[in-house]
């Protein structure tokens, strides 16, 4: 039997859940956590992301069985009320358009941020260009993220 | 008491007894609205029954604690739409945005159209949503100028309730309900509408209605949908249209943990139009187990006709087309004999090709169904969510494949997770519908990404080919330009092998330019695969010719391509279309005629922003285009910056729309944000191909979209200020942008492509 933590909750999955399934589908189908999207299936398009122990992961190549006892955080757990400086420089900005794509996003975003609080405009294409957008909202994605950093910079 | 909009579970009545209107509190006012012909019109509901007068578009409710209800008709996909039209009725009805609470409609035919594309739900739906606010408002002034026995013109509603001016007394809206509801419905002519000074959202930037639950990661989109005891199904599809299952093999797959059923879908028969496509289903209790069961089986199937589709020499034949006399279009002057009776040396010509492409929203098609049945078995209702562009026509054809009549669907529009067109077909709800009847559970059909960019309804694939004949100054005399691709129709009509009159019209017949000898012409092609709309449609490979042909000639009379544009537009006026087939994107030309002076002010600012002429070193360069689609008029200028070794970047793009009245500014520029990036993806990496009828393609990675390191760096927009009717905007900004960043790259090496996509060239360059 599978034990995973999610959102700093622990989920014990059933016998009938293959290991090698991806964890995007347990957390979609299984948990009922549909916040982290399904885009690709091959780790192209960033819809899926999670934090793996703090790190931005793709949750459609990562085996359930793989998780083993790290922290998963998704979107649904990155910050209690939703108010994690991202989301609110998201809003701030009106960043989505269809809003599909922004789970992933943000939550890309979120590692990198964690990782560096002060990234250039450079190192935020380096990082968030696993992430496709669609709806083309790339820029303001951009522009959040500095927002987000200056006020986390101004909080701290 | 607010009222409560959403229906019963089961049993599942008919659409009828679960509408909007029937569950709302009898206390409640409700507004409904509509267009009648071209005349917009609304009234008060004194029951909430399902007599309506004629089809209303949309309703408001206002309850007794003042709470206002409006319910969206049109689907949202990221255009904002959602809450667009919501503030053009709160704005005038004087309501205050906080107290309103949207509502998305179910697919429903008396509220007129739903068929969320062709850039036209404010277009369409701007007038009867003001006629809604303000005959409301009228009727709680009327009804606030009785209770206080003053004259109604001295009452105004606004902020939620009704003043008196004179005596500044009011009265909230919710506490006038009561009365108001006795009221008549105020006559057209009796309205009087809020001057734009007092408009406090129309023009406004207004959030979207989803924006918090869209970043918390709680809005429901199609994928998202979970019915109790509901099973996952994945297709698999034959590789080629038309090709049906003759030998499944499915023993592994039945042996896959988690696979529940196999089901063979009904074969597809021609014309494909929204019907399933058929094949081989596998239902599980996961989705992830539904594709591992996929994998497991082995499908022979049946031969088609269309696997003589093979990209290369369908390119080969559409240019031979396209460079063959056809059927003329539009003929002013006599350009073939002009360009016969020229010198060689005088004559241009080029020819174009942009390949087939796939719309790859980010959520791929999906949907739920639920099918009842009576004691004999066979299917009697239907209840679907979808993210679906056109819930009428997913009614109509999860109808037509379950055998019922389509009062007994019900279909549920979740946010889209974008949809470019592809969500205005709604087979895969059809295949939900179907599967749920033969499981009877609740059924989720996924299309993997694979299934979406392999069985699409595609944008064609298409060849130009353009001849000038010009003079000393590089101007034409003499204009000829012919196309040729698979039409839309044949998704339709399997016999349809030429350009329809609507597809030519998507800038082609419409070409802004003043030449004396014009001819515009088209040649047959055939189809091979389902042909579909895409974001901006035909004007996509229209105006990549028609706007690149000019730099062309304007390069060659070694003359600045801007001014040259500005000389071929020619003088203000509105464009002769006389014995034109010209549907004008279904409005009339006496409203929205082609004005080319519209048309040559968006350039000038777009040029203006650029700072346009620069001069740039080698490699750097500047593009300019402007096109007039969806009745809005667009410029774009891109600037490149190709390596020496071909790598390229687009530092800027700035573009300009005149679309007329604009509802809610900020979702227009990222409209035009998001067709800047379209645009880029499709210039630079968009081609789907064929071999032997089976699509080459099948993710992201053979598939490409722009990314953050490769889309456009900086995008800069402006929308003029305008008071004419509103027109399109979410396909407008895509059409300008292929031809001016192809001239852009002619402006920093010289290189000229004329076609798509860049990936297929080598941009490098010798300083
Ligand atoms: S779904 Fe995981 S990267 Fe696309
Ligand atoms: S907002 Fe639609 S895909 Fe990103």
């Amino acid at each position: 039997m599978i034990t995973i933590s999610v959102n700093n909750k622990k989920h014990q999955l059933n016998d009938d859940v293959d290991p090698e399934t991806p964890l995007l589908w347990v957390l979609r189908d299984t948990l009922g956590m549909t916040g982290t999207k399904f885009g690709c299936g091959m780790g192209q398009c960033g819809s899926c992301t999670v934090h793996y122990n703090g790190e931005a992961t793709k949750s459609c190549q990562l085996q359930v069985g793989s998780v083993g006892d790290a922290e998963i955080t998704t979107i649904e757990g990155l910050e209690g009320n939703g108010d994690h400086p991202l989301q609110q420089a998201w809003k701030e900005h009106n960043v989505p358009q269809c809003g599909y794509c922004q789970s992933g996003q943000i939550m890309a975003a979120a590692a990198m941020l964690a990782d560096n609080p002060k990234p250039t405009d450079d190192d935020i294409d380096l990082k968030m260009s696993g992430n496709l957008c669609r709806c083309g909202t790339y820029q303001r994605i951009r522009a959040a993220i500095h927002i987000a950093s200056a006020s986390k910079e101004a909080s701290s | 008491m607010s009222p409560t909009i959403t229906a019963p579970n089961q049993p599942i009545p008919e659409v009828s007894r679960r509408t909007f209107l029937a569950s709302l509190a009898a206390s409640t006012l409700v507004i409904a609205a509509g267009t009648n012909g071209n005349r917009a019109l609304a009234w008060a509901m004194q029951d909430a029954d399902d007599n309506l007068p004629f089809e209303p578009n949309l309703f408001i409710a206002i309850d007794t604690a003042g709470a206002v209800t409006i319910l969206a008709h049109r689907s949202e996909m990221g255009t904002g739409i959602k809450t667009s039209l919501p503030m053009v009725v709160a704005d005038e009805l004087g309501a205050d945005w906080d107290r309103v609470t949207i509502k998305q409609a179910i697919g429903d035919a008396r509220l007129g159209s739903q068929n969320t594309d062709g850039s036209r739900s404010i277009r369409r739906f701007y007038e009867p949503m003001r006629i809604a606010g303000a005959t409301a408002r009228t009727m709680l002034e009327r009804a606030a100028a009785q209770r206080w026995n003053v004259s109604p013109d001295e009452c105004k509603g606004r902020d939620h309730q009704v003043v008196h001016e004179p005596t500044n007394r009011t009265i909230n809206f919710g506490d006038l309900v009561a009365d108001a509801k006795s009221l008549e419905t105020p006559s057209e002519n009796d309205l009087k509408f809020k001057p734009k000074s007092e408009h406090r959202y129309i023009g406004r930037d207004i959030p979207i209605a989803d924006l918090d639950d869209i970043v918390k990661g709680s809005a429901t989109f199609g994928l998202d949908l979970k019915r109790e005891g509901m099973l996952y199904a994945v297709i698999a599809r034959s590789p080629v249209l038309g090709g049906q299952p003759i030998k499944v093999e499915v023993r592994e797959a039945r042996q896959t943990p988690g696979v529940v059923d196999i089901i063979t879908l009904p074969d597809f028969t021609a014309p494909h139009a929204f019907q399933p496509l058929g094949g081989v289903a596998v239902i599980a209790t996961s989705t992830w187990a539904a594709i591992q069961g996929r994998e497991a089986l082995k499908i022979e199937w049946s031969k088609s006709d269309h696997d003589t589709l093979n990209s290369k020499e369908h390119e080969a034949t559409l240019a031979t087309s396209a460079r063959t006399p056809g059927r003329v279009v539009r003929k002013s002057g006599d350009a073939p004999a002009t360009i016969a009776n020229a010198q060689t040396a005088n004559i241009h010509e080029a020819d174009y090709y942009v390949p087939m492409l796939s719309h790859a929203p980010m959520e791929p098609p999906c949907a739920v169904a639920e099918v009842t049945k009576n004691a004999a078995g066979e299917p009697i209702s239907c209840e679907a969510w979808a993210p679906t562009q056109n819930p009428q026509a997913a009614q109509s054809q999860v109808a037509q494949s379950l055998g019922i009549q389509p009062e007994r669907v019900t279909v549920n529009v979740t946010l889209l997770g974008g949809g470019f067109g592809r969500k205005s077909k709604p087979d895969y709800v059809a295949e939900a519908a179907l599967l749920s009847s033969e499981l009877d559970k609740p059924v989720q059909v996924t299309w993997t990404r694979e299934d979406d960019i392999q069985h699409d309804y595609y944008h064609t694939n298409a060849a130009m080919h353009m001849q000038a004949v010009v003079k000393d100054d590089g101007l034409p005399t003499a204009w000829l330009q012919r196309s040729a691709f698979p039409s839309i129709m044949s998704t339709f009509n399997p016999a349809a092998d030429e350009g329809s009159g609507f597809e030519l019209a998507l800038g082609f017949t419409d070409i802004p330019y003043d030449v004396p000898n014009l001819q515009v012409e088209n040649g047959k092609a055939e189809a091979h695969v389902r042909i579909g709309w895409l974001r901006s449609v035909a004007h996509i490979y229209h105006a990549f010719a028609v706007c690149s042909f000019p730099d062309e000639l304007a390069r060659r009379a070694n003359r600045d391509p801007y001014e040259y544009l500005m000389d071929l537009m020619g003088e203000p006026r509105n464009l002769d279309l006389t014995g034109v087939e010209y549907p004008n994107h279904g409005e009339p030309l006496s409203r929205y005629p082609f004005e080319v002076g519209r048309l040559r002010h968006v350039t000038q600012r777009a040029a203006k922003l650029a700072n346009w002429p620069r001069k740039l070193p080698k490699g750097r360069g500047l593009g300019i285009a402007s096109h007039r689609s969806f009745l809005s008029y667009c410029a774009t200028v891109v600037e490149v910056d190709i390596s020496e070794s071909g790598s390229l970047s687009i530092p800027n793009v700035w573009t300009v729309i005149d679309a007329g009245l604009v509802v809610n500014p900020d979702r227009v520029h990222a409209q035009l944000e998001g067709a800047a990036v379209f645009g880029a993806s499709l210039t630079m990496h968009g081609e789907i191909t064929a071999t032997n009828g089976a699509i080459d393609q099948s993710n992201f990675h053979d598939y490409r979209v722009a990314r953050m390191n490769d889309a456009p760096k900086r995008i800069h927009t402006e929308i003029i200020e305008s008071d004419a009717l509103p027109a399109g905007v979410g396909e407008v900004g895509v059409p300008p942008f292929a031809p001016a960043l192809c001239n852009a790259i002619a402006d920093a090496t010289g290189l000229r492509i004329r076609r798509l996509p860049l990936s297929k060239h080598d941009l490098s360059w010798n300083g």
